[in-house]
């Protein structure tokens, strides 16, 4: 169903084109998720994210069920759970999250305990990997994507508004718990269909890492956007390929690449982005 | 004197509320009209900000009650008859965003959250950039502006979404004089072009006390509820220090 296409090295093989498929949906999302994270302090949801999925997927192998789809269950179940906690107002954002990410991970290394086949099997899911990768993974994952995008651009505008400024959209009727709701469950979704490549321990880092470059390089949000986007995209290429070519776990590769392009960002960035790195709130008086 | 008041826009009816055993909304009753410029001033801890909240729905009054249009204001559908002008430090300003990209989020209680916008939409935000001065700026990022300027972009982001009223929290506090004086243009403009009604909640009037048809005092409960003239002459004791008085009787005198 999906057929191997003539590209050149290092993506000729079908494994690498898979990775490709899979690398190229998830290095464009994880960027757009992490704009909105980013603005909202939420930069490490990822990673906590990460950890519930990690639970769902040592379930998955225990029940002897694809661990993709419990770690999907899992995660968007840790997401609502999370917010849930936040609009109740009961657990301060730090502490909520903490309940969960630890008990996530604690949750998964019991059942991998249980699990007769050890703790192996869990590896390609916690560093990544291209050869695990099969047509299953790019499917969904291409689904997954196109829920996002979906999702982004029906609730993006609204989410946008809350961020600049949470009372004003409030005031104006704008859906504001729905659209933070949607995008935690939206940031679970991503972390699942990134785990694959990336790898849960390194799913944060794609992202925030493209999202501190735009914000750093652009002057609008819809540049920020972009450039979060391309650098997202061109970290999974150039990471897949130096895995291919020198035999490194993939999401360790594409996670290097774009912490170097973020450093040149800031070294070429001109002193502008220099001082905006160092003084984020220039007006910020009261 | 003043004719038969038309249906208020916005309204207080012994309006209460308490942070703790404090209270600072005591029982607070007015009515603002169509049309009318009305501005409500008090010093600092009058409980100004929390009536302010009271009347945009944000707080619930634990007696009596508040309208806007006519309906309480956490029940108000159409959101977009309403222009809010918070505080300028309340915007996330470390985000890159334009000034029409902030001004377009005014739109969406207008043109639907969920839409994409359309060209009345992008002539209205326009528009509004325009009205505020900032046409040149427009594609610069909020956060290099000044803080007039800023204060400018909230302006227009309340005026986007074609507001028949617009309220604004403290709108002139450390603002430039140009854009103190842009600041008074654009509500004069609104008040008479669009016939918004403009509800104005500041310590400091200086720009728009001459244009104002009335002044409210607030020191917890109304103290004052008047034009201009009135107060001036009813030498209205404050109840304040002299240091302490509000800059914008400077205005008045």
């Amino acid at each position: 169903m999906i057929g191997v296409i003539s590209l050149p090295y290092p993506f000729e093989r079908e494994f690498m084109q898979y990775a490709l498929w899979v690398g190229l949906v998830v290095g464009a999302c994880a960027p757009l998720i992490g704009i909105f994270l980013v603005q909202k302090r939420q930069a490490l949801m990822g990673d906590g994210l990460g950890h519930i999925a990690f639970a769902g997927i040592a379930a998955g192998l225990l029940l002897e069920v694809w661990p993709v789809w419990t770690a999907l269950v899992a995660a968007v179940a840790g997401a609502l759970a999370i917010e849930w906690l936040r609009n109740r107002g009961r657990a301060t954002g730090d502490l909520a999250l903490a309940l969960f990410f630890y008990g996530g991970i604690a949750l998964g290394v019991v059942l991998i305990s249980r699990s007769s086949t050890g703790g192996l099997n869990v590896l390609p899911y916690l560093f990544g990997s291209i050869l695990t990768v099969g047509p299953d993974d790019v499917r969904l994952v291409i689904i997954l994507g196109l829920v996002i995008i979906f999702s982004l651009a029906i609730i993006g505008r609204a989410l946008f508004a809350s961020l600049l400024d949470e009372e004003s959209a409030r005031v104006a009727g704008l859906p504001v718990v729905l659209a933070n709701t949607m995008l935690s469950v939206l940031a679970a979704i991503t972390v699942v269909a990134a785990m694959r490549i990336v790898g849960i321990l390194l799913i944060a880092a794609l992202m925030v890492l493209p999202v501190a470059t735009g914000r750093l390089v652009a002057r609008s949000f819809r540049g920020t956007i972009i450039i979060s986007v391309i650098v997202g995209v061109v970290s999974v290429i150039v990471g897949l390929a130096a895995a291919r070519q020198w035999a490194l776990a993939p999401g360790g590769a594409i996670v290097l690449t774009t912490a170097a392009i973020f450093s040149l960002a800031i070294v070429f960035g001109g002193e502008r982005s220099r001082a905006r790195l160092t003084n984020r709130l220039p007006t910020t008086n009261h | 004197m003043t004719p038969t008041p038309p249906p208020p826009i916005l309204s207080a009816a012994a309006a209460s509320f308490s942070y703790g055993s404090e209270t600072v909304v005591d029982r607070v009753s007015f009515a603002v009209g169509a049309g009318e410029f009305v501005a409500l001033v008090g010093p600092n801890g009058s409980g100004k900000s929390t009536l302010l909240r009271l009347l945009l729905g944000l707080l619930r009054p634990e007696s009596g009650s508040t309208t806007c249009f006519g309906v309480d204001p956490r029940q108000l559908t159409e959101r977009a008859r309403v222009g809010y002008v918070p505080q300028r430090s309340i915007l996330g300003l470390e985000l890159p965003a334009t000034v029409s990209e902030v001004v377009a989020t005014g739109r969406l209680a207008r043109s639907g959250w969920w839409r994409r916008l359309k060209a009345p939409d992008h002539r209205a935000i326009e528009h509004a950039i325009e009205s505020v001065g900032l046409a040149e700026q427009r594609k610069r990022p909020v956060r290099e502006l000044s803080g007039g300027q800023q204060q400018r972009v909230l302006i227009a982001r309340a005026m986007a979404g074609d507001p028949e009223l617009l309220i604004l929290d403290e709108p002139v506090a450390g603002v430039d004089v140009e854009s103190q004086k842009q600041f008074r243009d654009t509500l004069v403009h609104a008040v008479n072009a669009h016939r918004a009604t403009v509800f104005l909640v500041s310590h400091e009037l200086g720009a728009v006390a001459n244009d104002l048809d009335r002044v409210i005092v607030m020191k917890r409960k109304i103290v004052f509820d008047g034009t201009p003239a009135e107060l001036v002459a009813s030498g209205v004791d404050l109840g304040v220090p002299a240091d302490a008085l509000p800059r914008w009787l400077e205005g008045l005198t």
